[in-house]
């Protein structure tokens, strides 16, 4: 039978035949991952279920991300939890202060995922290693917990819609450009249940950072994993992080698909998403009334070194618009260490802006740039609902790391073209 | 192993909040989230349940939050199984895990009426309207998805293979 990726990589995992959408397979997993939020919900589920330790001590994973440094006593001591039982079980990929970054940055980063991998999470955005061409979900608590104990789980076999990147690539559009528009097109809930499958022959044309970035917001238009092939630029990028020998992987010739959405790059302009949706977006030029208070650069989207040098190029020899806080968040303690190393660093700092260790922090309104009433911040993260990043009463734009710094220049929101 | 109960419908996009509000999430009691099952969709909607009765639902039934909560309030409140024209994705989950069996009939749904007796037979994936004689056919419920059920969700299923392996606690 011809198969789509997420029927193929499934495949691997069972020993059942994998035949058509909805059926119910059990699999094997590469990896169970859980941060300081969700942790101590799988662990109490763990412990309910009577286990003692984990499948594979190598290959649970406890990233503490989301408010570090512990912003407080609540999640200090959430902390605890997770690190009391990464010690009891001895498991080996437990990241904390000056080692942890946001997760679903560090976990490809570290050589963790792989081509062809099976990987849970108990975080929505940990579809984000579908970029590397690896079949990732977010689960809940109870799920994670028997992924830790029994390194299986069931899978219902998603339909999968098929995306086709065509055209030439403008200068300015990255990833996050195209599945901004993708959102756009089908709706939050446009792929609910189903698997995005990336081809096309601009797909070349988006590099690994870009199609993770893209990846990551699958869970924005309701999809259950969003997948890309595993090509050359794929194979190139797992050698600089530690695989040896990545899987090659693409979706079978004449394989089925529930729907083929097919869009061309040639002449775009880079997309923002305005309140309160992902899906309600906008070329940037029909934003350029809108001032911003505060600008964000970071998070699992996009805090990685080519977002980090995509706004140093933008902000070098320029100045942050009074008025305005513009906040650089380096995903990783590898892309701080980099960005630093290239002098990045000096041009946000002489431009004026923020720069944070890395963390989620604002992404989900948790600390370190926290929206007051009436508050208005373009972010280049990956949600926008009301109240996300702080006050009820204030609006989130969603963007590339190219337009988030343009803006912080102006205080308007502006595309890099314009300035 | 077939079995029968009483209809009860209720419309589509029934979400977490209408199966069980925010504020009763106080608890993760199976039987106190029961008494509360519904609550947001009609208050007091839980007391023309009995032990055994079944949902009959419309489309993208238990879509919103990612809350266990809300198929433990539904077991809770007796139900034995929801027959529904589709599922949110988390809540599928959650409701097996939790114990609870799902039934995924499409369009087919509008053939049960409210108020009559079904019948179900999920290993053949029969479903019978007793009074109005309409039968629905689906595929037979997964072996996994029964394991589930009949152990009673995820953690008992789990806590059972630690067992025989000895190495639970």
């Amino acid at each position: 039978m011809a198969m789509t990726l997420a029927q193929k990589i499934l495949q691997m995992h069972t020993d059942e035949e994998v035949r058509e959408p909805g059926q119910i397979v059990e699999c094997s997993l590469s990896g169970v991952l859980a941060n300081d939020i969700t942790g101590p919900l799988a662990i109490k589920s763990f412990r309910a279920m009577g286990a003692r330790k984990v499948f594979d001590k190598d290959r649970v994973f406890l990233v503490m991300d989301h408010y570090t440094p512990q912003k407080d006593i609540a999640s200090a001591n959430q902390v605890i939890v997770s690190r009391n039982f990464a010690k009891e079980m001895g498991i080996t990929h437990y990241y904390e202060g000056g080692c942890a970054g946001v997760e679903h940055a560090l976990l490809p980063e570290k050589g963790l995922v792989k081509p062809g991998d099976l990987v849970i999470g108990a975080d929505s955005h940990t579809c984000t290693y579908g970029g590397i061409g690896a079949f990732s979900t977010g689960l809940g608590s109870t799920d994670i917990a028997c992924g830790m104990v029994l390194g299986r789980l069931w899978f219902k076999v998603p339909a999968t819609i098929r995306v086709n990147i065509e055209g030439d690539m403008p200068r300015w559009i990255r990833g996050k450009d195209l599945i901004l528009r993708l959102i756009g097109e089908i709706g939050v809930d446009g792929a609910l249940y189903r698997a995005l499958e990336f081809g096309g022959s601009a797909l070349k044309d988006v590099d690994i950072e870009g199609r993770l970035c893209m990846a990551n917001m699958a869970i924005e238009a309701g999809g259950k994993c969003g997948l890309f092939p595993s090509d050359d630029l794929t194979a190139e990028y797992c050698r600089a992080h530690g695989t040896s020998d990545p899987m090659r992987l693409s979706a079978d010739e004449g394989a089925e698909y529930e729907r083929v959405v097919t869009m061309n790059v040639t002449g775009m302009e880079p997309v923002v998403a305005c309140p309160h949706l992902p899906e309600n977006t906008r070329s940037v030029s029909e934003l350029s009334d809108v001032t911003v208070d505060q600008v964000v650069i970071g998070s699992c989207t996009n805090g990685r070194i080519s977002d980090m040098r995509d706004a140093a190029e933008v902000l070098r020899g320029r100045k942050v618009a009074k008025g305005v806080r513009c906040i650089v968040i380096p995903a990783t303690p590898a892309v701080w260490r980099q960005a630093m190393d290239e002098g990045l660093f000096e041009v946000f700092s002489d431009a004026g802006c923020v720069i944070s260790t890395p963390t989620c922090g604002p992404c989900l309104g948790g600390y370190m740039g926290v929206l007051g009433d009436g508050e208005r911040c373009i972010s280049t993260s990956n949600r926008n609902f009301r109240g996300r990043m702080g006050s009820l009463e204030s609006e989130l734009y969603l963007a590339s790391p190219c337009v988030a710094a343009a803006s912080a220049v102006t205080g308007v929101i502006t595309g890099p073209d314009a300035l | 192993m077939s079995f029968t109960g009483k209809v009860h419908k209720v419309g589509a996009h029934i979400d977490t909040d209408a199966i069980i509000p925010a504020r009763f999430l106080v608890t993760t009691d199976t039987r106190k989230l029961g008494e509360a099952c519904m609550e947001g969709l009609e208050p007091g909607w839980v007391k023309r349940v009995h032990e055994g009765d079944i949902i009959v639902a419309d489309r993208n039934f238990g879509c919103g939050s990612s809350r266990e909560h809300a198929p433990l309030a539904i077991i809770g409140a007796g139900i034995r199984a929801v027959v529904g024209h589709s599922f949110a994705r988390i809540f599928y989950r959650n409701a097996f895990n939790m114990g609870l069996m799902l039934l995924e009939v499409g369009d087919e749904v509008k053939k049960i009426n409210d108020g009559d007796t079904l019948e179900i037979s999920p290993e053949h994936g029969i479903i019978r309207d007793l009074d109005n004689g309409a039968e629905i056919r689906i595929p037979p419920l997964s072996p996994m998805m029964q394991t589930l059920i009949d152990k009673g969700g995820m953690v008992n299923y789990v806590r059972e293979q630690l067992k025989m392996r000895g190495e639970a606690e």
